[in-house]
């Protein structure tokens, strides 16, 4: 259940980076950090995708994937746990190369990016216990 | 086969509220913009260019000078704007050998043009218009698929360190739309028929150039001068 909320949360946090980036909101609420910064650097694209797009879809599949998990007993739910576990580690794996561009070559942070961290990084922790609890 | 757990009923019936308040939210922030429109064919006032002939960049004593009609919406603009001009300042405008010269040529079929050519006389009158310029270029591809791309101007005058409430006074006062509209008509006058287009000696250089092919006119343009 906690995945589900999270991820659900990632998608909202992630269109909300996507609606700013295209200009369909307005203003981003960041206080003071750097989010225009980031949001506007060369590094807000991977591979010509746009960052927070990757971010939608990583979070919609994340979604999908832990309501899977939520059909079956804790002790029967077999792959759904693992796919759930491996994309949040790809997740993480993606958020910390996004983080050290940040510190390291933007010397900048977005707060909603450190958001987006901290989500990801609960949401693998959850998927791992789940994914422990899964195995026979 | 797995039976599916009971008792989710209250859970997927929270998710659901949660979904539609975190859409309601969205959905309230995107209809809280209000878009910026420039009117295009206005009549243009001695007001509006007061001696004005376009965004200089480069020494004043530079022998040759390089007068550019753009449209921000053009992707050819947008392709020169982004791979060949920062080539161009590095061999030939921070060098001294040329003054370039930016002249807006909004094409109609582009509905964010003036919007954008706007954005950046509004950056000119806090002395920011070729970080702004720049940006909206390297954003082309962003703001150009998008329902206001005035959202997005925003963004880039406050990534360039604008004062944003006298930039957001600017633009509703869309006090630049005679400059714009003059620049336009000037470069109707001189014959301009495509974006981009440079004026270099006199003569017309219609299309995207190369940074080596506008090195290879202002050397021969050199030569001829000495």
């Amino acid at each position: 259940m906690s995945a589900t909320l999270l991820s659900l949360a990632g998608v909202f946090l992630s269109t909300y980076l996507y609606l700013y980036k295209t200009g369909r909101i307005g203003t981003l609420a960041c206080g003071t950090g750097s989010c225009e910064f980031v949001q506007f650097s060369s590094w807000s694209s991977f591979l010509g995708v746009e960052v927070s797009v990757i971010g939608i879809a990583g979070y919609l599949a994340l979604f999908g994937l832990s309501l899977g998990t939520l059909q079956s007993p804790a002790t029967e739910r077999g792959w759904p746990s693992l796919a759930l576990l491996l994309l949040a580690l790809g997740g993480v794996l993606f958020t910390a190369y996004l983080t050290a561009v940040e510190l390291f070559v933007l010397h900048a942070i977005c707060r909603w990016c450190v958001g987006s961290a901290v989500i990801i990084s609960l949401l693998f922790t959850v998927a791992l216990l789940d994914w422990r609890r899964a195995r026979p | 086969m797995a039976k599916p757990t009971g008792g989710l009923k209250p859970f997927y019936s929270a998710l659901a509220v949660l979904a539609v308040a975190g859409i309601g939210v969205l959905g309230y922030l995107m209809s809280r913009q209000k878009p910026v429109s420039i009117p295009a064919n206005v009549v243009v006032q001695l007001s509006d260019t007061l001696g004005f002939r376009g965004y200089l960049l480069g020494s004043d004593s530079a022998p040759i000078e390089v007068t550019e009609y753009a449209d921000y919406q053009c992707p050819q603009c947008g392709a020169f704007a982004t791979i060949q001009f920062p080539d161009v300042q590095h061999r030939l405008i921070q060098s001294g050998r040329v003054r370039w010269r930016y002249r807006d040529f909004p094409l109609s079929q582009h509905q964010f043009s003036r919007l954008a050519a706007h954005s950046a006389a509004c950056a000119s009158d806090q002395g920011r218009y070729w970080p702004q310029n720049a940006s909206i270029y390297q954003g082309q591809i962003d703001w150009a698929m998008t329902k206001d791309a005035g959202g997005v101007f925003r963004n880039y005058a406050k990534a360039n360190g604008l004062d944003l409430a006298a930039y957001d006074a600017c633009m509703t006062s869309a006090k630049f739309a005679g400059r714009i509209q003059a620049s336009y008509d000037e470069g109707v006058a001189v014959g301009i028929q495509a974006t981009p287009t440079f004026m270099i000696g006199g003569r017309l250089y219609p299309g995207n150039m190369a940074a080596d092919e506008l090195v290879h006119v202002v050397d021969s343009l050199a030569a001829v001068k000495h």
